[in-house]
């Protein structure tokens, strides 16, 4: 385990960005008529938000930190640090951050790189911006979070499909004297392949072999560049580790659980949250879902809940949040971070 | 940990099937409410009440109720 403590770091605003084409899994003609409200009872996904084609991750992000910038009053040339987590960037060369950088209109000294990372992508993030944040007196950085993971899936593929949605983040970060978080982050590579686009990086290169649709089970259709996802293994993986990742965070850190106002998990599976609910013992109130109305927006799942269930708390009272995101990888990690009047913006459509 | 209490807990995972239905000797695979969903709930209750895990695999080698409890009870 990697348990640290970034000192001087403050959230000071988050917004988000989704894109108003709605689909509903009770229309969703890969699961049996009957499947599909168990599907949603269980899984807890109703409503999945869908990008027109030519619509990017980054594209959703741009609209949600030129929102956030406007909102915190925060002038271009004060950004600092630009980091932009993701698993689907524009282009494979060059960094998507660099084109944001520009977008945003941010100062050419201003450092920016990608994190390929997903679902435990938003803890790791603010892990890697509090860091190189924390000496910067009067720094100011923005994180940037999402993807566009429905162009990574098979419609043909029941696995997938009824569970991905998209969605871009902002957050904003700022040197603060008296703030910290407190992170504990791990992988384990072993299981590298339990979520894979198998073709289309360097390993195995795009070939005619890459387009080939095979059928792996009944109603689980789809080639080598469409995301597979084990849905059994990832499920005990996140049994077997997401409790014990958040107990050792609070045991290290001298955290009262109790003292905890809200934990927000990556929302990739109701019955799977509920499970690491009971472990942890935690109260129903105190864990917020948007899955049902936004699915599993990949990274962006931390913030967009923070910003469509909490806003009302996290713009008006001192809150303490234990985040905790898991997932392809495998790669996962919690982090207790408290706000006190963060800026959020209103979630904003397009 | 008896056959009698896993049977009850298995079948309180099912929806439509009537409880009375699933014996020591149902072969649940078969039945028409199996499937991805029910897999994953099977597994949650077998984690959250027997602390045990339940692979794919383990599943797949299991056909009857009985022959899952003996699963679990050899983990």
């Amino acid at each position: 385990m990697s348990l640290f403590t970034v000192p001087n770091i403050k959230l000071s605003g988050l917004s988000a960005c989704v894109p108003k084409n709605t689909e509903d899994n009770l229309d969703c003609a890969l699961l049996a008529p009957a499947d599909r409200e168990a599907f949603v009872n269980t899984v807890g996904i109703r409503y999945r938000r869908v990008a027109e084609a030519g619509v990017t991750a980054s594209d959703l992000c741009v609209t949600a930190a030129n929102q956030l910038l406007d909102d915190l009053k925060w002038a271009r040339e004060e950004i600092k640090i630009l980091v932009f987590v993701t698993q689907t960037p524009d282009y494979t060369i060059p960094n998507t951050s660099s084109l944001l950088q520009e977008k945003l209109g941010l100062s050419k000294n201003c450092i920016a790189f990608d994190v390929n990372l997903g679902c435990s992508g938003y803890v790791y993030g603010l892990s890697i911006v509090g860091s190189l944040l924390q000496n910067m007196v009067g720094g100011k950085a923005l994180l940037l979070v999402g993807d566009i993971s429905t162009q990574t899936i098979s419609m043909k593929d029941k696995s997938t499909a009824p569970l991905f949605s998209d969605a871009g983040t902002a957050t904003g970060l700022e040197f603060s004297l008296n703030h910290e978080i407190h992170f504990n982050l791990q992988t384990d590579g072993k299981e590298f392949d339990d979520i894979i686009i198998s073709d289309g990086g360097y390993r195995n290169r795009v070939s005619e072999k890459s387009f080939v649709e095979e059928e792996h089970a009944p109603g689980v259709l789809r080639n080598n560049l469409q995301m597979k996802l084990d849905g059994v293994k990832i499920f005990n993986f996140a049994l077997r580790e997401i409790a014990p990742n958040i107990n050792a965070l609070l045991t290290e850190k001298k955290i009262d659980k109790e003292t905890v106002d809200y934990f927000v998990f990556h929302q990739a599976n109701k019955l799977m949250i509920e499970s690491v609910r009971k472990k942890l013992k935690i109260e129903a109130d105190k864990v917020p879902y948007s899955l049902h109305d936004f699915g599993n927006t990949s990274s962006a799942t931390i913030p967009l809940t923070m910003l469509v269930n909490l806003s009302h708390a996290l713009t008006t009272q001192r809150v303490k949040l234990l985040l905790s995101g898991f997932g392809v990888g495998l790669s996962w990690g919690s982090c207790c971070v408290e706000t006190e009047n963060l800026v959020c913006s209103k979630l904003i459509e397009v | 940990m008896t056959l009698t209490e896993f049977i009850e807990k298995f079948a309180e995972c099912f929806n439509q099937t009537p409880a009375a239905s699933i014996t020591a000797t149902t072969e649940f695979k078969k039945l028409s409410e199996w499937g991805s969903m029910l897999t994953l709930i099977v597994i949650a209750m077998i984690d959250a009440d027997y602390e045990k895990t339940i692979t794919a695999e383990d599943l797949k080698a299991s056909n009857t109720v009985e022959e899952l409890f003996e699963k679990v009870k050899s983990k």
